[in-house]
């Protein structure tokens, strides 16, 4: 690409480098799909394999799908009851987050009050910190509020960390909004609560959505938080922390089989729901690092 | 307009901020406190000792070998990942030659994003299990790889002291490369179609185009990648907790993960590990205002 180019008439389009690019870059691109494609492809294959297969030859297909695989992972290993787990607390905390979320950006974004910018601030100022300094005082202030091992504790701290980024995200996008339309309202009558929750709520639409998704991937992929603020090995735990005491009972048990089908159920649902949302999850991840 | 108000921003803001307050803002400082204590363990004994623990700190050679290692990550993880993400990203939005000049992606661009993204939407813990397991002596798929193609000594990567870390940060790139794909793509997608096509007629190669158009362009979107990366680079925990827990012989250790045994591995040292978090807590913030400061150039606008 660094040899010198004879001028080209500018009625002909240049075409020199198509053919031999095309074939490069294709190379690549296959290359690097295969290597997101095939670990996951293994994963699969192998929670079908027995253990006598897994160890024998990596590369090899089945030679029967032994789903019971499956079941020892959900029943033996209680990865459906971990799943469970993290779905109930990962509903609560998100709901929590959205609405509380949006309630205080909300206030930021359209009321004027003393000390706004620095409450605001201080906030969003959550953002920067690294959650290891928090870890120490954090598992002390769980335990002493009696939430320490519980859900409800997890919930609150879930939300408590995700609210900086939520309201950062969403100051930005109540702000975008018309206020004609928010006086409109008030003319016709609407009281605050009203305005907010039949007017600004359901406008804000695309922006509660974006930062779900972020929030709802940040919860349902926690793992620092629930392995300090759940101790034990006790049954309440997120499906992360039953995953990796499955992976260390694995590793004395021989039982290949039973990790790569537990790890196969914990992905398969975020497989199913990524591929029919794909766009909006790739745009609402990217809008969340970016803003 | 004004009748009304305070209710709604008092019941709007204060369980919020109560929230807040309590589980964010008070153990962040209260992490300060500690740091100066020689608090140990669960009981209520702790005493302020100043700044011995940063002073002790500064002698301890397995924080030192954590942060060395995470200066590798720095160095390495946010440069590997950037450059495969604009390469990929420019390959997609650019690559093909359908049309005069040959400014639209190739064929497929909407599968490999999806494809490339995926890895981003999985939980770290389930990509470091996996990959434990590529890696694994025997039954891993990429010594069963080796061996296919007839090696007969295969070596046992996480095992391996020379090999475990390098490893791990191999991962951290697989893991994110995707993303950026997409990021940058995006970002791409919003030069106008038209500075690309003249350039193209004046007679630049691709490569040029990379490095005197696209570059300077998106250099915005950069920086904030370089950033992401660099704090991702500075905490790796899940991963060599997951994939090494550090070993062998803390050959793959991290700052994050020495931060965490201090506290609630091995030993209960809080004030010590606090002093650790701290330590982390002011590298984070000098890391990320270099990244703003070296990155800073003149944005470009266009319409």
């Amino acid at each position: 690409m660094t040899t010198v180019q004879t001028p080209v008439p500018a009625d002909r389009p240049p075409r020199r480098e198509s053919g031999v690019a095309n074939v490069f870059s294709h190379g690549f691109l296959l290359l690097w799909a295969a290597m997101t494609i095939l670990p996951l492809a293994w994963m699969l294959l192998s929670s079908l394999k027995s253990n006598g297969e897994i160890i024998a030859d990596p590369w090899g297909l089945p030679e029967a799908l032994r789903f019971d695989n499956w079941a020892r992972a959900w029943t033996t290993a209680h990865i459906g009851r971990f799943f469970v787990n993290s779905l109930v607390v990962v509903a609560g905390s998100l709901s929590l987050t959205m609405l509380l979320g949006a309630t205080a950006a909300y206030v930021f974004a359209r009321y004027e009050f003393r000390g706004r910018q620095a409450v605001y601030y201080l906030f969003v100022g959550g953002m920067m910190f690294p959650v290891f300094l928090a870890l120490v005082p954090l598992f002390f202030v769980v335990r002493s509020v009696g939430l320490l091992g519980t859900w409800p504790g997890l919930i609150l701290v879930y939300t408590a960390y995700s609210l900086p980024f939520t309201v950062f995200f969403l100051t930005a996008f109540f702000r975008t909004l018309p206020t004609s339309v928010a006086e409109a309202a008030m003319i016709d009558g609407c009281g605050h609560f009203r305005l907010f929750f039949r007017v600004m709520l359901p406008m804000a639409r695309p922006g509660l959505i974006s930062v779900g998704i972020f929030n709802f991937l940040s919860h349902w992929n926690q793992f620092l938080l629930p392995q300090v603020l759940i101790p034990g090995d006790g049954p309440d735990r997120m499906l992360a922390q039953g995953l990796s005491s499955l992976a260390v009972s694995q590793g004395y048990a021989g039982d290949y089989a039973q990790l790569f089908a537990g790890l196969t159920i914990a992905v398969l649902p975020v497989l199913v729901v990524y591929v029919a949302f794909q766009r909006q999850i790739q745009a609402g991840l990217t809008a969340g690092q970016l803003k | 307009m004004r009748h009304g108000r305070y209710p709604l921003i008092l019941s709007f803001l204060l369980p919020p901020l109560a929230l807040y307050g309590i589980f964010v803002l008070s153990p962040y400082l209260q992490a300060f406190q500690i740091s100066t204590t020689d608090w140990l363990g669960y009981s209520a004994q702790a005493d302020q000792v100043g700044l011995a623990n940063f002073r002790t700190l500064l002698h301890d050679g397995y924080v030192w070998n954590a942060l060395r290692n995470n200066a590798i990550l720095l160095a390495v993880v946010p440069v590997v990942t950037i450059a495969l993400g604009l390469f990929f990203a420019s390959m997609l939005t650019m690559g093909g030659r359908k049309g005069r000049a040959g400014v639209t992606g190739v064929r497929g661009t909407a599968l490999y994003r999806l494809v490339y993204f995926f890895p981003q939407v999985l939980s770290v813990v389930i990509i470091a299990l996996l990959w434990k397991e590529i890696y694994s002596p025997t039954s891993g798929l990429l010594n069963g790889a080796l061996r296919a193609i007839g090696l007969t000594s295969t070596p046992a990567w996480l095992g391996d002291p020379r090999f475990a870390f390098w490893c791990v940060l191999a991962v951290m790139v697989w893991s994110n490369v995707g993303f950026y794909v997409v990021l940058f793509g995006a970002a791409m997608q919003a030069i106008p179609r038209d500075i690309y096509e003249a350039v193209l007629l004046d007679g630049a190669s691709r490569a040029t185009m990379l490095r005197k158009i696209t570059i300077p362009l998106l250099w915005d979107t950069i920086q904030v990648a370089w950033i992401y990366l660099a704090i991702a680079a500075l905490d790796g925990f899940i991963l060599v907790q997951l994939m090494t827990n550090g070993g062998p012989n803390f050959s793959s250790d991290v700052i994050g993960l020495r931060m965490y045994d201090t506290s609630f591995g091995s030993e209960n040292k809080f004030g010590y590990a606090s002093a650790i978090g701290v330590a982390m807590f002011f590298l984070t913030l000098s890391v990320a205002v270099l990244a703003l400061r070296t990155a800073r150039r003149d944005r470009i606008e266009y319409s």
